[in-house]
């Protein structure tokens, strides 16, 4: 064990393995955390002020730049909160294809974390290249399921960074049954193989953590949520979507250019594939189920480090909902519901990867956006993050210098935080006196 | 006898949203052969390892919007043998560049309840307004077989194979049914660089000039007839005004629309 001065002072500039610009700041004296914060320094790009005076339409395409790892998220969640102000709902065929797509955001965003940014941490490399080194069969696994993932972005979106084909109201072009159909045997091999990945992430050693969380997620009622449904978490809250901005705030603190999300009463609350998975694990699947069980997850779970796990029993999940709907799918009659600009007030909510990202605008009679809120995933879980990183840092206070840093990115990677999203993020400095 | 050494490759972000350089990692058939024909000395959203530099190739994404990325950006460049920047951020400032056509105050009140803790410059701009730059891969993101293209080329010594003809060509040589003669719906395509892949006109949609301008573009004559299928002035300003709004053709035709 390495022997500690009373004071040292360690330094880290740039958090790697994120997406997006962030640091860590930490102070310890005398084996206590003087002062710990969690810099989000993603430039300000103020979404939120550009949209004034656009018309309605153009919302989930400006949005959707806010994170080309999440697009879906702006997409889907702009057109809802549209759909509430000017009254029309997409259901069925449109409602199914929309779910469609957004499995396949989870699939390549939930691969891409948990094969490629988060596990070479459990293994102690820097990247997944090293993985490909000891495990190519791994890794050309882990790439080809994430493949699958923007193929369904590619087919129903038109592109898998940034789709074109989604609107307000719905789709532009509905995609062809044979387009959709040559999904299944691909989704077949997926489900199969983020099982095996599911385990082989099972397997490794986590450090030992655990926190009561408040953990926030959607629910609907007859389905694991991630399109749409009401916000729910594990203390009680049942709330419609448009009830968000009652129940929780957001601060502007100044060590960060996220806002920092929190409930109304101050308190940290988590999102994301673990408040999911706690929230409404009866909802999964079977298969779903057994292999969290295999993998080693109980039907909670309360150690942020297992959230790979839990990101691979999620993309098994959204590889059997796709299959599940590309089997049933028939070509709709209309690509979208029509729409009439009318004055209002709506709110959209989904599942991103990461957590819910709320949406509200307020339009005219025109159409044109007055006002626009967004509350991405990430920023609503920055307090979150300081007190895993306070708890881990408590527990692993022993650790030296370099293998402290690295743990503390690690439970930083816990949250696949995006950063590009909340900034509306990471060096990571710590000092010791 | 010197050893040929692999170029080393260098990842930079600036004010972006990331989805470019994820372009990279989503070459997911290609990306263990090229990460084997290159050394991956920096690329954080990848990796924890850093190589110093200077770097053979130099990938730039994002657009210059803060004092600290003006500065970061030189360094950049003094660092890189080839910078490339990629996206419409880096080439022409990016969807944050509407803020160029507004007050920025007003646009930092908007978002923030503490502006003071704010900084940012007034202008979004481009890599090239700030440093040389060797070649630019446009697209709001860019396409990525193009960036395996320059990448390719790079490597091998000969110039890359990327198109700088208007998105209407494109449509014509695969035969996609013009949208605006047929449908009579708004479309970019007459004065944007193709290289998307012919995305939206494939979804029905009218091309929203996520490649920016080609070179020469007549806006004017597109303004006008966008005018006669009833766009109104404003309506055809925002055209002009998203992803590359700062891009001098498109900046100056939506000011003719102000």
């Amino acid at each position: 064990m390495t022997k500690k001065a009373a004071s040292r002072i360690i330094k880290v500039d740039a958090l790697s393995r994120v997406e997006g610009e962030g640091a860590l700041d930490l102070r310890i004296k005398d084996g206590q955390i003087q002062d710990l914060k969690f810099r989000i320094f993603e430039p300000p790009r103020f979404f939120e002020a550009l949209l004034r005076g656009r018309d309605f339409s153009e919302a989930p395409d400006i949005t959707s730049r806010i994170c080309g790892i999440c697009p879906i998220a702006y997409l889907l969640g702009a057109s809802q909160a549209m759909e509430d102000a000017l009254g029309v709902e997409v259901s069925g065929p449109l409602r199914d294809l929309r779910r469609l797509i957004y499995c396949g955001e989870w699939i390549e965003s939930h691969v891409l974390h948990a094969a490629m940014l988060h596990a070479p941490d459990f293994l102690g490399l820097d990247d997944a290249l090293q993985i490909a080194k000891a495990n190519p069969d791994l890794v050309k696994k882990a790439l080809k399921l994430k493949k699958i993932g923007n193929d369904i972005l590619d087919v129903v979106g038109g592109r898998a960074v940034h789709p074109v084909n989604l609107k307000v109201g719905g789709f532009y072009k509905v995609p062809t049954k044979d387009r959709v159909r040559e999904l299944i045997e691909p989704l077949k091999w997926a489900i199969e193989t983020s099982r095996e990945l599911a385990l082989a992430f099972g397997g490794f050693e986590f450090p030992d953590f655990d926190y009561d969380y408040t953990c926030v997620s959607m629910r609907h009622p007859d389905e694991y949520a991630i399109q749409d449904g009401t916000i729910v978490s594990n203390r009680g809250l049942a709330i419609g979507v448009n009830e968000f901005p009652d129940h929780f705030l957001d601060e502007h603190v100044a060590h960060s250019n996220a806002l920092h999300g929190m409930t109304k009463d101050g308190g940290a609350y988590l999102v994301g594939p673990v408040a999911r998975y706690n929230n409404n694990f009866a909802q999964l699947s079977k298969l779903a189920k057994a292999t969290a069980k295999d993998a080693g997850l109980a039907p909670t779970c309360t150690n942020p480090f297992q959230s790979i796990v839990v990101r691979m029993v999620e993309t098994l999940f959204a590889c059997e909902e796709a299959l599940r709907i590309v089997k049933a799918y028939e070509e709709p009659d209309a690509s979208c519901v029509n729409i009439k600009p009318r004055a209002g007030t709506g709110h959209g909510c989904t599942e991103a990867p990461r957590g819910i990202c709320y949406h509200r605008y307020r339009i005219d009679a025109d159409g044109l956006i007055e006002n626009a809120t967004i509350m991405p995933p990430t920023a609503q879980n920055q307090k979150q993050i300081e007190m895993d990183l306070r708890g881990v840092i408590e527990r692993n206070m022993n650790l030296a210098d370099e293998k402290l840093k690295w743990r503390c990115e690690q439970t930083i990677r816990n949250y696949d935080p995006c950063i590009s999203c909340a900034t509306h993020f990471l060096r990571l400095n710590i000092e010791r006196d | 006898m010197v050893v040929a050494k692999k170029p080393k490759l260098a990842v930079w972000k600036f004010s972006s949203c990331d989805g470019c350089q994820l372009s990279l990692l989503d070459c997911e058939d290609e990306l263990l052969v090229v990460a084997d024909s290159v050394e991956i000395a920096y690329f954080l959203e990848a990796t924890r390892a850093q190589v110093k530099g200077p770097y053979d190739i130099s990938l730039v994404e994002g657009s210059i919007t803060t004092a600290d990325e003006e500065k970061r950006i030189h360094k950049v460049r003094k660092q890189s043998k080839m910078l490339i920047t990629i996206g419409a951020c880096a080439t022409a400032g990016g969807i944050q560049a509407l803020k160029n056509f507004a007050d920025v105050d007003d646009f930092v009140q908007a978002v923030y309840a503490h502006p003071e803790y704010i900084e940012t410059l007034k202008k979004s701009t481009a890599i090239a307004d700030h440093v040389p730059v060797d070649l630019e891969l446009r697209g709001c993101p860019i396409n990525k077989m193009q960036l395996l293209e320059v990448l390719g080329a790079t490597l091998a010594g000969r110039k890359p194979n990327v198109p700088d003809h208007s998105q209407c060509m494109e449509c014509k040589m695969s035969g996609t049914v013009c949208v605006m003669v047929a449908k009579g719906q708004a479309c970019l395509g007459p004065v944007t660089q193709a290289g998307c892949g012919n995305v939206c006109p494939a979804c029905d949609r009218g091309c929203y000039g996520c490649f920016g301008p080609k070179e020469l573009p007549n806006t004017h004559a597109l303004a006008e007839r966008l005018g006669e299928l009833g766009l109104s002035d404003k309506q055809r300003r925002d055209l002009f005004r998203t992803f590359n709004a700062a891009a001098a053709p498109f900046a100056k035709e939506s000011l003719n629309h102000d």
